[in-house]
C-alpha cells in the first residue's frame, strides 16, 4: 500500500509499506477514504515533538471502511462506513470510564501524561496515522463509529479532530450567556472554537492572527470580529481598550507550539526546539482575560517546559482549563448541530490532494501558500 | 469602566444575536454540554466488553515510560527502535521519568540523530532522500509564491529564512564537519 512517511524534519515522502495487520482482538483495519493534515502535523513535520522516528506515518483525522476485524469484535464489520476519532482509547481504564477518552491509561506506553493519537509520534504511543491506504484501528468497538448515511464524507472527516476539538475548546471556556470571548489562532481549530463560543451563548467573539485571509474567513464562517495582530504595537492593549479596560471573560489558545509574533520566543521553540512551545498566544491570553477569567487552552505544546507568565494567572486568578478532545464525547450534540444547519464543516476545507502529492500538501499548508486553510488527503485518487 | 460596579461595556442583546447568528445559544445550558461535568463514571458508556483489554503480544521488547507500571496492552508498533538513535532513545525510557528535563532533551537528540542516520542510510539504499522533492517545495510553483506572502501582513516572513538552513543543516554540516576534522588532523600533524 501507499502511505505518507516522515524523512526527517521539514520532509516527507510516499512509500510503499506493508498492509497493516490484525495485532490485538479488538483491531480493526480500515481502508482509508479521506483524510486531513491537521495543523498540529505542521509540529510534526517541522521535528518539533520528542520521539517523531523517521518512517512513521503521520494523519489523526480519517475516514474510511472497515476492511477486517479481529476476533472479539463485536460493533463494527467488514464493509461498514466508519469515522474514527483521532484518540486511541480503550473504554475501560479509569480514565475512559470518566468520560476522560483523551487521557487513556491503556494505550500508550511511551508516556503517562498524554493519551494515544492516531499517527503523531512514539510519545503519543507509536501508532501509524491514517495519510495512507491502510491504518490499524486498535480497540475497534470503542472507538470508530458508523458515518450516519445524510453525512457528507468531508464533514465526517472534519469531525474527528478540528471541529470538535474548536467545539470543546468553546467548552473548556465555560462561556456565559453574553461573554466576551477572544479565540488566538484562525486556524481550523479556532474558526471552529469561535463559531461554538456563540452556540453556548457568546455576546461578541472577537478572532487574533495575522493571516488577513484566515480573518476573513474568521468574519464569514464564524461571524466573527477579528484583529490582525501585526497591525497593532500591542495586540493586549488593543483588547483592553476594546473592552473599556476590562479584559475579555474567556480567552481561547488554538494557537500553540508554533506561535509566531514574537521573533525570540517563536525561533526559541519552533527553529532551536530550546522550548516545548512557543507560549505567545498563551502569555497573550493570560494578560487580555480579566481577572477572575477563564483561559482554554487547545492549541498543542511539546512536554518539555515553556516560558509561561504564571505569576500573572495566579495573581489574576484566572482559570486556565486545558485538554485535548475527547472527540467521541461530541458526536452526538455535534450531529445534532449539523443537522439543525448550525455548522457546515466542510465549509472550511481549502485543499483536496492526492496521496501522491502529499509533500506538496505540507509545504503548501506549512508555508501558508494559496488560502490554504484545511488540506484534505486522498488515498485512492489515482 | 472596571472601576465602578457594573460591567463597563454592553454587547449585543441575546434576541438580536439569536436572530443574526444561526444556532447562537443552542447550548446555552452551561450544565447541558458535552463536555460537562467533565468527570462522569460511567464505565458501560465506552463500548468496552472488558475490565481490563487483552494484552497484544510483543510487548518483551517495547519501550515504556518508567512511570507505567508496565507495557500498556495495546502500543503502537510502527517504527521500533534501531541503530544509535534507537540506543539513546532506549536510554532515556529507561533511565529517566517523564518529570526529568533529560528525559525529552535524550528524545529530541534522538530524533536528530535518526535524520541524519536515516538520511545516510537512504543513500546506500535504491531510494535516497531528495530534499527538494520531499520538502514539497516545488508546490512553490503554480500556488502563487508571491502574493500569498507579501502585502498580506504576515509575521512569520521574520523567520521563514531559517527553514532552508534547518532542512539543508545535515547536507551543509556533512562535509564542514569532515573539512574541519581535516584541517584538525592537519594542523596536529605538522605542529
Ligand atoms: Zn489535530
Ligand atoms: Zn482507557
Amino acid at each position: 500500500m501507499q502511505a505518507m512517511v516522515y524523512r526527517g524534519p521539514y520532509k516527507v515522502r510516499v512509500e510503499e509499506k506493508d498492509i497493516p495487520k490484525i495485532e490485538h482482538p479488538n483491531d480493526a483495519i480500515v481502508r482509508v477514504t479521506l483524510a486531513a493534515i491537521c495543523g498540529s502535523d505542521l509540529h510534526l513535520f517541522h521535528g518539533l515533538m520528542p520521539d517523531t522516528r523517521v518512517g512513521t506515518t503521520f494523519g489523526h483525522e480519517f475516514i474510511g471502511v472497515v476492511e477486517e476485524v479481529g476476533p472479539s469484535v463485536q460493533n463494527l464489520k467488514k464493509g461498514d462506513r466508519v469515522m474514527v476519532p483521532f484518540n486511541v482509547y480503550c473504554g475501560s481504564c479509569y480514565f475512559c470510564a470518566r468520560g476522560l477518552y483523551s487521557n487513556c491509561h491503556n494505550v500508550n506506553p511511551n508516556a503517562t501524561a498524554i493519551g494515544g493519537i492516531y499517527g503523531y509520534s512514539h510519545t503519543c504511543g507509536g501508532y501509524d496515522g491514517g495519510q495512507s491506504q491502510f491504518v490499524r484501528v486498535p480497540f475497534a468497538d470503542v472507538g470508530p463509529s458508523v458515518i450516519p448515511d445524510w453525512m457528507d464524507d468531508e464533514d465526517a472527516v472534519l469531525l474527528t479532530d478540528a471541529c470538535p476539538t474548536g467545539y470543546f475548546g468553546a467548552q473548556l471556556g465555560d462561556i456565559s450567556e453574553g461573554d466576551t470571548v477572544v479565540v488566538f489562532g484562525a486556524g481550523p481549530v479556532g474558526l471552529f472554537a469561535a463559531k461554538s463560543s456563540w452556540l453556548m451563548g457568546a455576546g461578541r467573539v472577537v478572532v487574533v492572527d495575522h493571516l488577513d485571509y484566515r480573518l476573513e474567513k474568521a468574519r464569514t464562517f464564524a461571524h466573527a470580529e477579528t484583529y490582525n495582530f501585526t497591525e497593532y504595537d500591542d495586540i493586549v492593549l488593543q483588547l483592553k481598550k476594546d473592552t473599556e479596560y476590562l479584559g475579555a471573560d474567556v480567552v481561547i489558545d488554538a494557537v500553540g507550539a508554533e506561535a509566531d509574533g514574537n521573533l525570540l520566543q517563536h525561533v526559541a521553540a519552533a527553529k532551536l526546539k530550546l522550548q516545548g512551545g512557543s507560549p505567545i498566544a498563551l502569555n497573550w491570553a493570560i494578560d487580555a482575560v480579566r481577572k477572575g477569567g477563564t483561559v482554554s487552552v487547545l492549541g498543542a505544546y511539546g512536554p518539555i517546559f515553556s516560558a509561561v507568565k504564571f505569576g500573572d494567572a495566579m495573581n489574576k486568578g484566572l482559570t486556565i482549563r486545558a485538554n485535548q478532545c475527547p472527540v467521541k464525547r461530541q458526536w452526538p450534540r455535534l450531529f445534532e448541530h449539523i443537522r439543525n444547519g448550525y455548522l457546515k464543516p466542510s465549509e472550511l476545507v481549502t485543499h483536496r490532494i492526492p496521496l501522491e502529492h502529499i509533500a506538496e500538501g505540507y509545504h503548501i499548508f506549512s508555508a501558508k501558500l494559496d488560502g490554504c486553510i484545511k488540506p484534505l488527503i486522498l488515498p485512492n485518487a489515482a | 469602566m472596571p472601576y465602578t460596579a457594573e460591567k463597563p461595556y454592553q454587547n449585543p442583546s441575546s434576541e438580536e444575536l439569536r436572530a443574526r447568528i444561526p444556532g447562537w445559544g443552542a447550548d446555552l445550558d452551561p450544565r447541558d454540554r458535552p463536555s460537562v461535568p467533565r468527570e462522569k463514571y460511567d464505565p458501560g458508556a465506552s463500548g468496552a466488553h472488558w475490565d481490563f483489554p487483552d494484552r497484544q503480544p510483543g510487548d518483551e521488547t517495547r519501550e515504556h515510560s518508567i512511570e507505567h507500571k508496565f507495557v500498556t496492552p495495546v502500543f503502537g508498533t510502527s517504527v521500533p527502535l534501531k541503530g544509535f538513535s534507537g540506543a539513546i532513545r532506549r536510554l532515556a525510557y529507561a533511565k529517566f521519568s517523564e518529570g526529568r528535563a533529560a528525559h525529552w532533551l535524550l528524545l529530541i537528540l534522538g530524533d536528530r540523530v535518526d535524520a541524519w542516520e536515516s538520511h545516510a542510510r537512504s543513500f546506500v539504499s535504491t531510494r535516497p532522500d531528495n530534499p527538494i522533492t520531499e520538502t514539497g517545495i516545488l508546490a512553490e510553483a503554480g500556488h502563487h509564491p508571491v502574493s500569498s506572502r507579501f502585502g498580506q501582513n504576515r509575521s512569520d516572513l521574520s523567520h521563514v529564512w531559517m527553514d532552508p538552513l534547518i532542512v539543508a543543516g545535515p547536507w551543509l554540516a556533512g562535509p564542514l564537519v569532515v573539512l574541519g576534522i581535516r584541517t584538525l588532523l592537519r594542523r596536529r600533524h605538522a605542529a
